[in-house]
């Protein structure tokens, strides 16, 4: 099919008909929105953030503690910690899960099991946002809270500032394991792709030397799906980090930089979702936009550096 | 001991060495430990669609489905936000589907391999942005200049999101559309807009519809991107696209967060709906694709 050329590819070339050009300039302005789009949204959160880093300087509006609307000086640090707390207590949950169903799903599974599961893990990734929210609020945090956190609070707690209670349900952890939830299927549905785009010959090769099942995925798959996997973690990474609502209704929105994994926080997104509509327009509202201008940098730069590593795997494969 | 009896015991030690041992323990505790990963992945799924489900069909019933909120309190129902939602959506699709068609027509009918190449890019990448920023990005142009929240700006905000998905459809799609069927057309003389339009698309309709239902459901499901633009609202409005709009998603955050648990109960209700809707349409769509994908 490849070998077969597009017509209009050669419309640029030849003396294409009028009409023909017209729906080749017509089609090309749907692709053009794309781009108009992508760049209007950098642009316009640049400009409007421009006031906030101004005023406050990009180190010290990033590296600042405090949020004080009436005092009017705005800081960036704990919502920035808060959204990377989240997200790594999410990566440290989902990750060993997410591989383990990986390999299972592309490796060991027989097709028969393997199809309606991906289909399942994949289903999750569907359930809007603030559902999972609401389920996590009613549901979710008062399972944690008398199970998983009071545990570690009356084990840890005293010895290990970290896990120091009290035991609130809502906070920092309970962000992490939905958004451990949310970023399941990314990472479960990337992984196995990479996984299954692994040559069939080095499989065969390592089971001929007498290797187990296992050993044939650790030794021969593995290391060939590393840079992949690495991507699928990444792209979980910034979903995770950039996710809204439903860590918004577990967080807690606390204003501080929590000092124990149960401890109430705040990330980026929450803050602006919660704050947003009730800030005066001005250096609050530039302040706002500026935290979510630091969110798109950061996110636009895992998924570059992800979609590199998947394709480095995936498509030097396909391109075999 | 005969030759025969002494060599069973021998082939029966070359196998079931120490090391063998450990290693086929390892390979089973693996295996058994993955399983264990996959089953675990799905209990989140099982546990949110069965407390959706239970505690939202109790709450389900006509006033929720015919009346808006009261104006203070407790009562009434959802009928703004389902409307809300209904038109929103239904407007956000009119803009998207247009244009990402369009869009991915282009990239695979028309651009050169270097510039498909960045507008899938700027696609991917804008799949990527956080949605709570789409709707920032939204703001700054169609509400900040007029200072007044519109669910105009909510339904631009949803068609952003929807943009790039149905884009990524179409192309993929019409990837699989064999160039023998568009070389059958321009060798009888068409030209290559009718061949487009009346051969190629006609051919993927099925999976450009596909990709439409599911930015559809996204869409649907999406609430950080109306929060500072079509805002929510009591009162139901049809039409007034000018004013703010309430949505399902926005009233679920909204009353979920009440003192209330007559309200709390509303969000579940209105979440169970939004679910089956979800839901339905995600797996009516994959059911399809896989079909055809077996077939």
């Amino acid at each position: 099919m490849t070998t077969i050329a597009k017509p209009g590819r050669d419309l640029a070339h030849g003396r294409a008909q009028l009409s023909d050009r017209l729906f080749r300039g017509v089609s090309g302005i749907g692709a053009l929105i794309v781009i108009v789009i992508l760049i209007a949204l950098g642009v316009m959160l640049t400009l409007s953030s421009t006031q906030a880093f101004s005023t406050f300087g990009i180190v010290d509006f990033v590296t600042g503690l405090t949020w004080d609307p009436v005092a009017d000086i705005y800081g960036a640090l704990p919502y920035v910690v808060g959204t990377l707390l989240s997200s790594a207590i999410a990566l440290v949950i989902a990750t060993p899960i997410a591989l383990l169903t990986a390999i299972y799903l592309a490796e060991l599974a027989p097709s028969r099991v393997a199809l309606p599961l991906t289909f399942l893990i994949e289903l999750i990734a569907a359930i809007p946002s603030v559902v999972i929210g609401l389920w996590g609020v009613f549901i979710l945090t008062p399972v944690l809270k008398s199970t998983i956190e009071s545990f570690f609070v009356t084990t840890l707690g005293d010895t290990i500032p970290v896990f120091a209670g009290p035991p609130l349900g809502i906070g920092l952890f309970a962000a992490g394991v939905i958004l451990a939830i949310m970023i399941l299927p990314t990472i479960v549905s990337v992984s196995r792709e990479v996984i299954s785009s692994v040559p069939m010959a080095q499989r065969e090769a390592m089971y001929a030397l007498g290797a187990t099942r296992w050993e044939v995925v650790t030794k021969a798959v593995l290391p060939s799906a590393r840079s992949g996997i690495a991507g699928a973690i990444i792209l979980g990474l910034g979903r995770a980090l950039g996710e809204t609502m439903a860590v918004t209704m577990v967080i807690g929105n606390a204003q501080a930089i929590p000092t124990s994994v149960f401890g109430q926080a705040q990330t980026i997104a929450s803050k602006i979702a919660t704050t947003f509509n009730e800030a005066s327009v001005g250096i609050q509202t530039s302040s706002l936009i500026a935290l979510g201008l630091i969110l798109l940098v950061i996110t636009i730069a895992l998924n570059v550096v992800a979609r590199l590593l998947v394709w480095r795997v995936a498509g030097a494969v396909a391109a075999e | 001991m005969t030759a025969s009896t002494a060599a069973i015991p021998a082939r029966r030690a070359l196998v079931r060495s120490g090391v063998d041992r450990r290693r086929s323990f390892v390979d089973r505790v693996m295996r058994g430990l993955s399983l264990l990963a996959a089953i675990t992945c799905v209990i989140p799924l099982a546990a949110i669609v069965a407390f959706v489900t239970v505690r939202g069909i109790a709450a389900v019933n006509l006033d929720l489905l015919t009346r808006p909120p009261k104006a203070l309190g407790v009562g009434g129902g959802a009928v703004a936000a389902i409307l809300g939602s209904l038109q929103l959506v239904g407007v956000a699709t009119l803009m998207a589907v247009p244009v990402g068609i369009l869009a991915g027509v282009y990239v695979n009918e028309f651009s050169s391999r270097r510039s498909a190449r960045l507008i899938r890019f700027c696609a991917d990448v804008l799949v990527g942005v956080p949605s709570i920023l789409v709707g920032v990005f939204v703001f700054t142009f169609l509400v900040l200049p007029f200072k007044q929240f519109n669910a105009f700006a909510g339904a631009v905000a949803l068609a952003v999101i929807m943009v790039p998905v149905v884009m990524r459809t179409t192309e993929e799609i019409l990837k699989l559309v064999p160039g023998t069927l568009r070389e059958a057309s321009l060798s009888l003389g068409v030209p290559v807009w009718r061949t487009v339009l009346s051969v190629v698309i006609p051919t993927g309709l099925a999976g450009i519809l596909t990709g439409v239902m599911l930015a559809v459901a996204r869409a649907a499901g999406e609430t950080a991107p109306l929060l500072f633009t079509a805002l929510g609202s009591r009162l139901v409005n049809v039409g007034d696209f000018s004013r703010a709009m309430d949505a399902l998603p926005l009233f679920i955050y909204v009353n979920a967060r009440q003192p209330y648990e007559a309200l709390n109960d509303q969000a579940w209700g209105a979440a169970f709906l939004l679910l089956v809707f979800v839901l339905a349409i995600n797996i009516l769509v994959r059911y399809r694709t896989w079909g055809r994908r077996a077939g």
